[in-house]
């Protein structure tokens, strides 16, 4: 099979610019296979988000313009489409911080995720099930406005929305972010479990890296604008540069941790 | 003495001798009062979706106003008129979306405000342009009888134009609560108001929902435009009339639909009260024109996010 069908997601050698003048991307590449997880690792401020809404197109919104390179989906080119039309095709961003609807019930959320699409009531509700299905949590809190449900359940709610759009590829976008450890556990198993029973595709922007390259078949490490680093999951995993720099764990041990202590201490007093 | 006493006292006394006059008074100022809800709820509508402070809205309802009765000096049947109407209005609220919006997007909110200033004049202008300055009366067929009504304190005196008018609003003000509640379009709108990135990131084309938004505000302008015309027949004052939903917005919160229909009885109510008890004995009259404003400035004070401000969640 050749690259651009096996690929359903391919972003070649981009160049994000904010406002005219900032410079953010500098030339990022990379693949996301039909049916994988791929991981978007990276520091606070690396470039992760601006990666995922040059997919989705958010950009636009936030006077960000793909400057250079191509994005395709399935093959073709998508970087001049509106988000709409994005969703339309199947590919949806889940934002960072969650972005739940608050003055509209959990429910209400959900539903909004189908507003692309033209199916009847019947098979909405089907779909709405199916959420509540992985997210039992959303169920009870049906009728809650989304704006006074845990972080947790936000998290969930975000999902599900991208799931009412029945999504081919998911932009998940730090959904560990805020969360316990056990929260952040149970929200991957899911996420996993979406992947493979229901074949979609996922892009996952992390700075936890550890938790990332758990569920990730793939991963790919960006730092200011550029992919400094990508491999199998497994592989980065074992690698000495991840394991020191994003996992917090290097051969000299203790010495590196105390390092990164320092470091944080010394941050905050500045 | 004799001021504290016309102030605080004397008032209430006469509202106690004549409780059928105060129960008119009352009932000509939700009236009016309903007329400016009308108007602040076209503008909460706008301002929750778009975040744009719409100062045309007023000159809207002229606007929708003139041409209904233009049409319908043209022979035009109402229904078709009222029909018509909400076409130019629709066109209208395209035209404002591809020509104003769309080219300010990502703008400062000041400059997406100056620009609704331009739309109210040049719609002023226009309307007069194309159907003249006269004041034109508005004949829709609403019967105009005086009706009395027996009660146990004495006749109260109720025009059944106005009463048309409180059953029209509160219908207009339900059709839009379900339109909002149960249609998918209505919660896209919602949606959008809470939180425009993520109704982008759903999918939601935030330049239809916001030509729908100034549809609707357009079609509420219609109805107020129609019932003040026919109370007042339809002239440019209009559009300064429609400034007093400036404190009813600030009364019941620039968000609020709820907040739009209670601020604008209130402040309907509060005028009328205002100017039978106070401002005609103790300051000769003509309080009407300032008293909403001086309200809102002191309610300000108070509660700046109005009555019914949308609740602001916080969590931690
Ligand atoms: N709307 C914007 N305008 C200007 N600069 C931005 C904007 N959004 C992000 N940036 C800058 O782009 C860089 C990358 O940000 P981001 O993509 O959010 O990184 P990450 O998601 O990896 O934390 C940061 O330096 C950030 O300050
Ligand atoms: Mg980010």
């Amino acid at each position: 099979m050749n690259e651009a069908v096996r690929n359903e997601l391919e972003v070649n050698n981009v160049e994000v610019i904010y406002d005219h003048v900032i410079l953010v991307l500098k030339g990022v590449s990379l693949h996301v296979p039909k049916g994988g997880i791929v991981a978007l690792l990276g520091a606070n401020g690396a470039g992760k988000t601006t990666t995922l809404k040059a997919v989705s197109n958010l950009l636009r919104a936030e006077r960000g313009e793909v400057t250079k390179g191509a994005i395709l989906y399935r093959g073709e080119r998508v970087d001049a489409l509106t988000p709409t039309d994005l969703v339309r095709k199947g590919v949806i961003q889940v934002m960072e911080g969650r972005h739940c609807f608050e003055h509209l019930t959990v429910e209400e959320n959900l539903l909004t995720g189908a507003y692309t699409r033209t199916a009847r009531r019947a098979e909405i509700h089907d779909d709405l099930d199916a959420v509540y299905g992985y997210f039992p949590a959303l169920k009870s809190r049906r009728r809650s406005l989304a704006g006074y449900i845990s972080g947790g359940e936000q998290q969930m709610c975000a999902i599900g929305r991208a799931l009412m759009s029945k999504p081919q590829t998911i932009l998940l976008d730090e959904p560990s972010m805020g969360l316990a450890p056990q929260l952040v556990e149970q929200i991957f198993e899911i996420v996993k479990r979406i992947n493979e029973e229901e074949n979609v595709s996922i892009l996952l922007a992390e700075q936890n890296t550890n938790m990332a390259l758990k569920y990730a078949h793939y991963g790919y490490i960006l730092e200011n604008g550029r992919i400094v680093m990508d491999g199998d999951a497994a592989v980065l995993r074992e690698n000495e540069d991840v394991k020191e720099f994003y996992l917090g764990i290097s051969s000299t041990g203790r010495k590196s941790y105390r390092d990164i202590k320092f470091y944080r201490r010394r941050k905050r007093w500045v | 003495m004799e001021t504290l006493y016309l102030i605080f006292i004397d008032p209430f006394v006469q509202m106690a001798i004549e409780p059928a006059f105060l129960a008119e008074v009352l009932i000509g100022g939700l009236m009016s009062g309903v007329m400016y809800s009308l108007v602040a709820l076209g503008f909460v509508l706008i301002f929750k979706a778009s975040g744009i402070f719409n100062f045309a809205q007023g000159v809207f309802v002229l606007f929708a106003a003139l041409n209904f009765v233009g049409l319908m000096d043209l022979g035009v049947h109402p229904i078709l008129a009222f029909i018509i109407t909400l076409g130019i209005m629709t066109a209208l609220a395209f035209a404002v979306d591809r020509l104003v919006l769309r080219p300010l997007v990502n703008q400062n909110p000041i400059i997406l405000f100056m620009a609704t200033i331009g739309i109210a004049f040049f719609l002023e202008g226009f309307g007069e342009s194309i159907w003249g300055g006269d004041v034109r009366p508005v004949r829709v067929g609403i019967p105009d009888t005086a009706l009395f009504w027996e009660t146990g304190f004495g006749e109260i005196l109720v025009l059944s134009s106005d009463l048309f008018a409180g059953v029209i609003a509160a219908f207009l003000v339900t059709v839009l609560a379900l339109f909002f509640h149960f249609t998918p379009v209505g919660r896209a709108l919602r949606a959008v108001a809470d939180d425009h990135q993520a109704a982008l990131s759903v999918g939601i084309p935030l330049n239809n929902i916001w030509v729908i938004v100034w549809a609707v505000a357009g079609f509420v302008a219609l109805v107020a435009g129609i019932m003040w015309g026919a109370k007042l027949g339809v002239q440019f004052a209009l559009s300064t009339i429609a400034l007093k939903a400036l404190p009813v917005l600030i009364l019941g919160g620039f968000t609020s639909i709820p907040g739009a229909i209670i601020g604008g009885l209130i402040v309907g109510a509060g005028e009328k009260l205002f100017e039978n008890y106070w401002g005609l004995p103790l300051l000769g009259g003509a309080t009407e024109e300032w008293f909403a404003y001086i309200v809102a400035m002191i309610f300000l004070f108070f509660r700046p996010q109005g009555l019914f401000g949308e609740k602001i969640i916080e969590r931690v």
